[in-house]
């Protein structure tokens, strides 16, 4: 049942009346709220909106994110190196909004077009970022449909109320009675996500999935006293996975390690190989530390209007 | 060989040497994670269905296919003959890949057929035909309801339930993906 959108004056121009995109009228209310809601919560915290480029000829290396190609360059899968290297030349809070583009993604959670929101703040961990989601979170719920109840399926999802966090670990253990931590198995792991524990996950209330086994953050720092887990976090609201969040990792020596071994993995799976953004890492020796975050913007409006498919939630859509 | 990331609904692959289509597709990834491609297969030779897991690097074979267009010619004992329009060729089938569609054979009527290494596996029809009703009830004068149905019998002893008013020596059309009754032809 999609969520009834509150009742306001409509604004910036009359809604759409005519077929095909009469049925996209609400969300496109929604849409433009939620992000009046977003940029207003950060300005209010002193936050410098940024933007930078959509096409690059270095995306970040990761494991399983491959990017779209344009001409000589690509098209960015993240703003994450871009906007790191705001951080290290004195800019302490940046966040963007803008759309990034993954080669090949494409079901009922996936377009490869899609809006991603961005933030980075110097000093901060990923329990500051945490904090932080926690109140952007109930304030766009606030701002999209007046209610900190989201329409979920199976009952609403109250945001106002605690979150629960549980360690990558102890939801393995539960779910899908195995250690990621101490059991180096990625393959392994994704599957058990997606079939054990995202299906078991509560749905009343958001869950944060937190402290991955080291091996799965690539841009993330090694917890302090456990070097075995990386300080990065992901928030599920209704099962569906909305953000990732670190404690950046600044020692570019290990970034630059961890990049190698990327590639390496990716040229063995046939998968291209982007050069490495060396600009990035001579940024990163002088950046501070700092918390940052990729949140979906188009499947954080899908639950908050109680959409089931982010078709829903896109007017146009790059197979239509 | 076609890419795990251009698996989508209808497309047809093989798999150890049986060609399949696939009816139904969902896509999964974690944002970090590996994509999982789940696919719901029908054998296009046997017609059985599976499920098939593919993840993101597999590489999946595709079907030597080849769709021709043909015309029908006759039938001998065990096969249906097509015939190739500009050629003369003739094309065999064997009457189970036809099943039940061999009732909606019309002598000359242009087919497509469809080969699996030069062995035809489907024939599509165009989706209607007309038939004479040989044999039914007579139907009430006047009588045009047409939620309320009966046996009607064609030339080749297909059997298929039609509306009160049609009477014997009516031409129907018939819809060929069902075998249902679509509409009176004659008045």
């Amino acid at each position: 049942m999609a969520a009834s959108i509150p009742d306001r004056p409509i604004v910036n121009g009359c809604a759409a009346n005519n077929a095909p995109l009469a049925p996209f009228a609400d969300v496109l209310q929604a849409r433009h709220r939620l992000l009046q809601a977003i940029r207003a919560f950060f300005c209010a915290r002193d936050y410098l909106e940024v933007e930078t480029p959509v096409r690059i000829p270095r995306p970040a290396l990761e494991d399983h994110i491959d990017a779209e190609p344009s001409g000589d360059c690509y098209l960015r899968t993240s703003p994450e190196l871009h906007m790191k290297r705001l951080l290290a030349s004195g800019y302490p809070r940046i966040f963007q909004l803008g759309p990034c583009f993954r080669k090949g993604e494409r079901g009922a959670r996936h377009h490869p077009e899609y809006s991603m929101l961005e933030w980075y703040r110097a000093g901060a961990d990923y329990q500051d970022i945490l904090e932080e989601t926690v109140e952007l979170v109930r304030h766009a719920a606030q701002a999209v449909i007046g209610t900190a109840l989201l329409p979920g399926t199976t009952g609403p999802i109250d945001v106002a109320g605690e979150w629960p966090l549980l360690s990558v670990r102890a939801a393995f253990v539960r779910y899908a009675g195995w250690d990621p931590v101490t059991e180096c198995d990625p393959q392994r792991f994704d599957l058990d996500l997606m079939d054990r524990v995202e299906p078991a996950l509560p749905t009343d209330r958001p869950t944060v999935l937190i402290d991955y086994p080291a091996y799965l953050g690539a841009l993330a720092r090694r917890k302090p006293d456990a070097p075995e887990l990386a300080e990065r976090w992901e928030l599920y609201l209704d099962g569906l996975e909305i953000a990732n969040a670190y404690s950046e990792l600044i020692d570019s020596v290990e970034q630059r390690a961890r990049f190698q071994v990327c590639a390496e993995g990716r040229a063995a799976r046939g998968q291209a190989v982007y050069g490495v953004d060396e600009a990035f890492l001579s940024a990163l020796e002088h950046m501070p530390s700092a918390g940052g975050i990729a949140l979906g913007v188009d499947r954080l409006l899908m639950v908050l209007t109680g959409r089931r498919d982010l078709d829903e939630v896109l007017p146009f859509r790059n197979d239509n | 060989m076609y890419e795990v990331s251009e698996l989508r609904k209808g497309l047809k692959i093989e798999i150890d040497g049986a060609p399949y289509e696939i009816t139904d597709f969902t896509f999964a990834k974690p944002g970090k994670g590996q994509a999982i491609y789940r696919c719901k297969l029908r054998n296009l030779v046997t017609g059985s269905t599976q499920d098939k897991t593919y993840r993101s690097g597999d590489k999946v074979d595709q079907p030597s296919l080849a769709q021709r267009d043909l015309i029908y010619s006759y039938q001998d004992a065990e096969h249906y003959v097509f015939m190739e329009k500009e050629t003369y060729e003739q094309i065999m089938v064997e009457a189970d890949v036809l099943k039940e569609q061999h009732y909606f054979l019309i002598e000359d009527m242009e087919v497509k057929v469809l080969f699996f290494n030069d062995k035809a596996i489907e024939v599509s029809l165009p989706n209607f035909i007309e038939k004479r009703v040989v044999e039914t009830e007579p139907g009430a004068r006047g009588d045009t309801a047409t939620n309320v149905n009966k046996p009607a019998k064609l030339d080749n002893g297909y059997e298929i339930p039609v509306p009160i008013f049609i009477n014997e020596g009516d031409i129907i059309r018939i819809d060929t993906r069902d075998g249902s009754y679509n509409g009176r032809v004659n008045s």
